[in-house]
């Protein structure tokens, strides 16, 4: 089954205690920070702390991400160099800007690899977008390494850049969201939102999640665990999708075994941009645990 | 003969043995008292009121050796144990028993009156502070009695601990002692609510003193505390700091890794057996179990279901599960907020009751046994589900046995929800430092990594597996701990017992024994 990326949930690359046992709460995905939660005089005691908790804890199904400093930084290539051999699913990369910046960081990661005998692509990555120039080239960074497996968006930076700040309705984000959305989804690879900054906004959290599901979004970075719940909820399928989803998966397999091409159901036609939707309904439908008979 | 009111009355009558004869005097010779009620109420001579804490003092009596008691109803916020402490301490009166329902942090000046000989021996539920850690060290010569909130209502009732001066603090009193944790007549600045335990003081002690900086009219109903069993009254500018008495409403923890467990714990209670329509629940003051009643809050409401009573401790959150119409009774020992204590003041089915009525194992119809499920914390669990929740990772007293171990039998099916790991330490011990509560009456671990139900209980057991709970064995849970944090040393400890930790039948489940000094 596919990947599912709904919550991406934050975790600074400095605090013991919460990297200890961060995969407790349920998310999707774990992102263990070396960049901006990190102080510049803590770098190194993080960049130990990740890679030694990486080595040790085993946090059971969750997909693991660090985030490193850019290339760009004093930190970077050290970041690189004990992260790889940390083997966590995938690395990611702050503040791209173009291609190059992903190039680079994907041969980094190919010399690491053949140095420790890790097999080639081994390492994913996802490149985050945070600002103008990045959102301009998205589809050029989306398509610069086998290895992406997503690009998302930093709001942060990217609205300063913007010279605005964020509002509730979102408004400025827009451009860049609906662009990293067209360039991920060309690119065939996932499209993560930005964090939402106040976590005892729940409503305002849950607004903007359900817009970012709406526009197609695979899931969103989260700061507290206590916004995990809030995503997942939206993100689960209603029960008319997925009994739908169900009846169309049926018809596709009974059509599949009698070799029959078209399909049809209720007497409408079924092709096959439904047939993916229904998947993917069904995907998020069994990450919610919904028990389908 | 002729009575007092001219009426021929038989010597004696066969069955009835002799008569005695009215004789129209008032009782111990006083003449009858025509005074108006505001004049009765102050009348020096009849008054209860008296001027200070030591004229108090000397007219119980007290003396060397005695036993004393106090409540804890104020918390971090007390005055009081210290106040008339001092005063014993100025009056050279020695060798006395403390018998306190508990004891806090803002004890810690009791220290010097153990040095000083004033206090030779305490019994508590809980000590916390400089004071636990002064007597952890070896500060007294008879070791501690811990006791339970149902155990000490027992010894009390039973004259094991027997009360010579009880002094209660009352956030409001009338002139003749009729006392309460709040007033209907006025906001009590030191209100506390229910006097659980100081009610059972005030029933059996040979005398009682109550302080109060709130004299109301008579009467000063309803009262917690009659007045029939009081017998001097002393006003005082503060009985405590109401900041240190409560806070203005519990709130839910924001903590994740709690909200987790509570979730967990919500799952157990509806996956049990037990959550229908009238049954019955008691919710621990930690932060897991209080915010256990949210996540149960809105499964009740899906479906359709009331809890008959909360028990024990009651909290704001559990006030708002009352007025929402789906707890329908509350008895309260012990009003943790402000919120708890308007709705004791104003809710007709939230009920006052004592600590004997709420659990003494000798009333066997202790509100405990009524229990079906209670939620519970823990600051050590072992692999016989035996739990300590007084002494901590470092052998220091540093907690209360409080309603752990009533509740924990009384209830059909006791909860304990701690996280996995605390720190660096691990919860789950192959045996706990110290044993509060017996591995027997618990029957399922909650943590934030897995449920353990204890094999005791495979019809639990089966509920809960049918329910695809994440159920692991007490050693797979500690197996897991130990990889991340290892197994702690053993704590150091010298042979001199420092506590000793009763059960609440009155016999000695463990003894605490003096921790050697860490360097």
């Amino acid at each position: 089954m596919r990947r599912l990326r709904r919550t991406m949930l934050y975790v600074p690359g400095n605090n013991p205690g919460m990297i200890r046992d961060v995969h407790i709460y349920g998310a999707d995905a774990i992102m263990f920070d070396l960049e901006d939660s990190v102080s510049l005089n803590e770098k190194d005691a993080a960049r130990s702390l990740v890679y030694h908790s990486l080595k040790t804890f085993d946090y059971g199904e969750a997909e693991i991400l660090v985030r490193v400093n850019g290339l760009d930084t004093p930190f970077g290539r050290e970041d690189f160099e004990a992260i790889v051999r940390a083997k966590p699913d995938a690395i990611r990369l702050p503040k791209t800007e173009k291609a190059e910046d992903v190039k680079e960081a994907d041969e980094l990661i190919s010399q690491i690899e053949a140095q420790i005998g890790l097999e080639h692509g081994t390492i994913k990555m996802m490149a985050a977008i945070e600002s103008a120039l990045g959102v301009i080239n998205a589809y050029q960074i989306a398509t610069a390494s086998e290895r992406l497996i997503g690009i998302a968006l930093g709001a942060e930076d990217f609205v300063t850049d913007l010279k605005t700040s964020r509002s509730a309705d979102g408004i400025e984000l827009l451009a860049a969201r609906s662009q990293i959305l067209l360039a991920a989804r060309a690119a065939g690879i996932d499209a993560l939102d930005t964090v939402f900054s106040d976590i005892n906004d729940t409503e305002g959290f849950a607004n903007e999640v359900k817009l970012i599901r709406k526009m197609g979004f695979d899931g969103k970075s989260i700061i507290n665990p206590r916004q995990i719940e809030i995503v997942h909820q939206i993100y689960r399928p209603s029960e008319s999708e997925i009994t739908k989803s169900l009846r169309i998966i049926k018809a596709f397999k009974e059509a599949e075994k009698k070799g029959s091409g078209v399909i049809s159901l209720d007497g409408k036609m079924i092709d096959k941009p439904i047939v993916e939707r229904a998947r993917r309904v069904l995907e998020l439908a069994e990450a919610a645990k919904v028990v389908m008979e | 003969m002729k009575n007092g009111v001219e009426r021929e009355i038989p010597e004696e009558i066969s069955g009835l043995g002799a008569l005695k004869a009215y004789e129209k005097q008032f009782i111990n010779g006083q003449a009858k008292n025509t005074q108006r009620l505001k004049e009765r109420q102050y009348n020096p001579a009849r008054n209860k009121i008296i001027d200070s804490i030591e004229t108090a003092i000397k007219a119980t009596g007290l003396k060397d050796g005695m036993t004393i008691s106090f409540h804890h109803h104020f918390r971090d916020g007390d005055y009081v144990v210290n106040m008339v402490m001092d005063v014993i301490a100025g009056m050279g009166i020695k060798d006395l028993t403390l018998a306190a329902s508990s004891l806090n942090k803002i004890h810690a000046p009791l220290i010097n009156h153990i040095k000083n000989g004033v206090i030779r021996r305490i019994e508590t539920s809980g000590l916390r502070g400089e004071l636990a850690q002064a007597v952890s060290n070896g500060l007294m010569n008879i070791p501690v009695v811990i006791n339970s909130h149902g155990g000490r209502a027992r010894a009390i009732a039973a004259g094991e601990i027997n009360i010579d001066v009880a002094f209660l603090g009352v956030p409001s009193c009338d002139a003749y002692g009729n006392a309460n944790g709040y007033s209907r007549q006025n906001n009590a600045a030191s209100a506390c609510g229910s006097l659980g335990y100081a009610k059972v003081d005030a029933r059996y002690a040979k005398q009682v003193v109550l302080i109060t900086d709130n004299l109301v009219e008579y009467p000063n109903v309803p009262f917690g505390i009659p007045g029939s069993q009081v017998d001097y009254i002393i006003v005082v500018d503060a009985i405590g700091d109401p900041a240190g008495i409560m806070s203005g409403a519990t709130r839910y923890t924001k903590n994740p890794k709690d909200l987790l467990i509570a979730q967990h714990a919500a799952d157990v209670i509806e996956a049990s057996g037990y959550f229908e329509d009238g049954f019955s629940l008691q919710t621990g003051s930690g932060g897991a179990s209080l915010a256990t009643t949210r996540f149960l809050r809105d499964r009740m409401i899906a479906r359709n279901i009331k809890a008959s009573f909360a028990l024990g401790g009651i909290t704001g959150q559990i006030v708002e599960l009352h007025e929402e119409g789906l707890i329908k009774r509350l008895l309260d020992v012990q009003s943790f907020d402000l919120r708890a204590v308007e709705s004791l003041k104003n809710n007709r089915f939230h009920h006052q009751i004592d600590a004997e009525y709420y659990a003494s194992s000798d009333n066997e119809g202790s509100a405990v046994n009524q229990l079906d499920i209670v939620v519970l914390s823990a600051l050590e669990i072992d692999l016989d589900f035996n739990v300590n929740v007084i002494t901590g990772s470092d052998g220091v007293i540093r907690g209360a046995s409080g309603g752990h171990c009533d509740t924990a039998a009384g209830a059909s099916m006791a909860i304990i929800v701690a996280p996995l790991i605390r720190g660096r330490m691990p919860t789950i011990l192959e045996r706990v430092h110290t044993v509060v509560t017996p591995g027997h009456t618990v029957d399922v671990l909650v943590t934030d990594q897995g449920i353990a139900v204890n094999p005791l209980r495979q019809d639990l057991y089966e509920n809960l597996k049918a329910a695809k709970l994440p159920l692991l064995s007490l050693e797979e849970l500690k197996a897991k701990a130990d990889r991340v944090v290892g197994k702690p040393e053993p704590i150091k400890v010298k042979d001199k017992i420092v506590g000793l930790v009763k059960y609440r039948d009155g016999s000695v489940i463990d003894v605490i024994r003096q921790v050697k000094e860490v360097l």
